[in-house]
């Protein structure tokens, strides 16, 4: 899916969500620290990652596996939850919305 | 003395739990190392590849946040290439995900581009295109045994591939199920584990399930296998049709490392730990065993190595070159790389304090290749 547009894009707020990434995947995101995916109504999270990685596959490996499970120390937030708190990758976000990916406190 | 000095050099490439490191030298003696590349991602497994004409760094990275992928490096390290989609990724219908890289061997001189790749889940997989895609071998995938190969503690995986000159006769190792070997070419695979012990399973002497920490091949006599098993070090002189015990005269039969000569037959390197309660060099004292005959008997090397150790050795974290005589290589998890360039006998500090070491592979390349020495 080839949908999402590159932040700075002019697209009014409510007709996109936007993706904020991580410092440390923009450089898989050809630099870009926020990624924007058109929508005008509610639209799920796997939606919402399939579209704004969709010009960038090794971005989206780094978030998901190949069987499409979010990466176990990869955090996805929408309105402050992480999606695992909410109905994982079928969690509704609506257009206007600012989802936050970042990566977990773990290792060692 | 088979090689020019002056126009070939070493390079050794040291995988580490947080990050890789590299190191060259002129002389397998005075190292220069570079890193870390990759920092904060694990690199269980390294390949380098001197084929067609070129030298091809491979490395499977693993990062704790954002999974495993296959690096590739055609200029030393100066700059790194992944696939987009890949190299190693399960088809649609596994229902699997990739989890580690724990091995990357490239094939022989005669099969240019051809790179196989053992993983975790297990699996094996096989390349033509240099290692920049990988495709699941479907008959060790659709194995009727699978569900009932184990984990070892560090993962269930298929961490060892030996292909015959021919190609046609492959033998993997996995922990846990033990020594599978096809006949034609990978197609498909039988278990090959008669004679060794499985002493931690109700029936010590099953077909499969035995938990082989590393085999290689002898590289001058056909069908002639070294194993290290967790507990049990073995020999088969016919294509794993049986295995023999070449234990006696070191002093444990447990460890880590397998490894042999390129070229001369009859020769192989261990590393011993005691096991099971304490994993570490027998009392705290490191030790390379060489045999040159084929296991009837061992010589403990130890020259250079520290008077005290108690860290391991892992079974990726040791290596031969292909240079004459073989230089022998291996890290602990503590953190010290060491060298040999005379097989064993006497070993020089290449690294110290590095993170734990996983892998460790060495070659041969044009000296043209390094960055000018100051």
């Amino acid at each position: 899916m080839n949908s999402a547009m590159i932040s700075g894009d002019s697209m009014p707020a409510d007709s996109a969500i936007s993706v904020v990434l991580p410092s440390v995947l923009q450089p898989l995101a050809g630099g870009q620290s926020i990624l924007t995916a058109p929508a005008e109504a509610a639209v799920t999270v796997e939606w919402l990652l399939d579209a704004v990685t969709g010009d960038y596959p090794a971005l989206s490996r780094r978030l998901r596996d190949e069987t499409g499970a979010v990466r176990r120390y990869v955090n996805i937030y929408v309105n402050g939850n992480e999606i695992r708190r909410l109905q994982g990758l079928v969690t509704a976000v609506v257009p206007g919305q600012e989802v936050l990916i970042i990566q977990s406190v773990a290792g060692g | 003395m088979g090689r020019m000095a002056t126009a070939e050099s070493y390079v050794l490439a040291i995988g580490t739990k947080k990050g890789l490191w590299l190191a060259t030298s002129p002389d397998r003696t005075d190292w220069s190392l570079s890193g870390p590349h990759f920092l904060m991602s694990e690199v269980p497994s390294i390949g380098i590849d001197t084929r067609d004409g070129r030298t091809r760094i491979l490395v499977g990275v693993r990062s704790e946040h954002w999974g495993p992928t296959v690096f590739h490096s055609d200029d030393l390290g100066e700059s790194w290439s992944e696939p987009e989609n890949g190299a190693i990724t399960f088809p649609d219908g596994t229902d699997a995900a990739l989890e580690r890289i724990w091995q990357i061997h490239p094939d022989a001189d005669s099969r240019p581009g051809v790179v196989w790749a053992g993983c975790e889940p297990i699996s094996v997989w096989k390349s033509t295109d240099g290692g920049e895609h990988f495709e699941l071998n479907r008959g060790l995938w659709d194995h009727p045994h699978r569900s009932e190969w184990g984990a070892g503690y560090g993962g269930a995986a298929a961490h060892s591939i030996v292909v015959d000159p021919t190609g046609e006769k492959v033998h993997v190792a996995m922990s846990t199920g033990g020594v599978y070997r096809s006949l034609d070419g990978g197609t498909s695979w039988e278990p090959r584990n008669k004679g060794i012990s499985a002493y931690f399973m109700p029936d010590p002497n099953p077909e499969f399930g035995q938990c082989v920490h590393k085999i290689a091949a002898d590289a001058a006599v056909d069908g002639r296998l070294y194993a290290q098993n967790h507990h049990g070090v073995y020999r088969s002189d016919d294509d794993a049709e049986s295995w023999e015990s070449i234990a006696e005269g070191l002093p444990a039969d447990f460890g880590f490392v397998m490894l042999t000569h390129p070229r001369r037959a009859g020769t192989a390197w261990v590393i011993p730990l005691k096991a099971d309660g304490e994993r570490i060099p027998p009392d705290g004292k490191l030790a390379v065993h060489r045999t040159d005959d084929a296991g009837a008997t061992w010589k403990r090397l130890d020259a250079g190595l520290p008077e005290a150790e108690y860290n391991a050795v892992l079974r990726d974290a040791a290596s031969v070159d292909g240079a004459e005589p073989a230089g022998v290589y291996f890290g602990t998890r503590g953190g010290s790389v060491y060298a040999s360039a005379d097989e064993g006998e006497h070993f020089t500090e290449v690294a110290s304090h590095l993170p734990d070491v996983l892998c460790v592979r060495a070659a041969v390349v044009s000296a043209a290749l390094l960055p000018a020495q100051p």
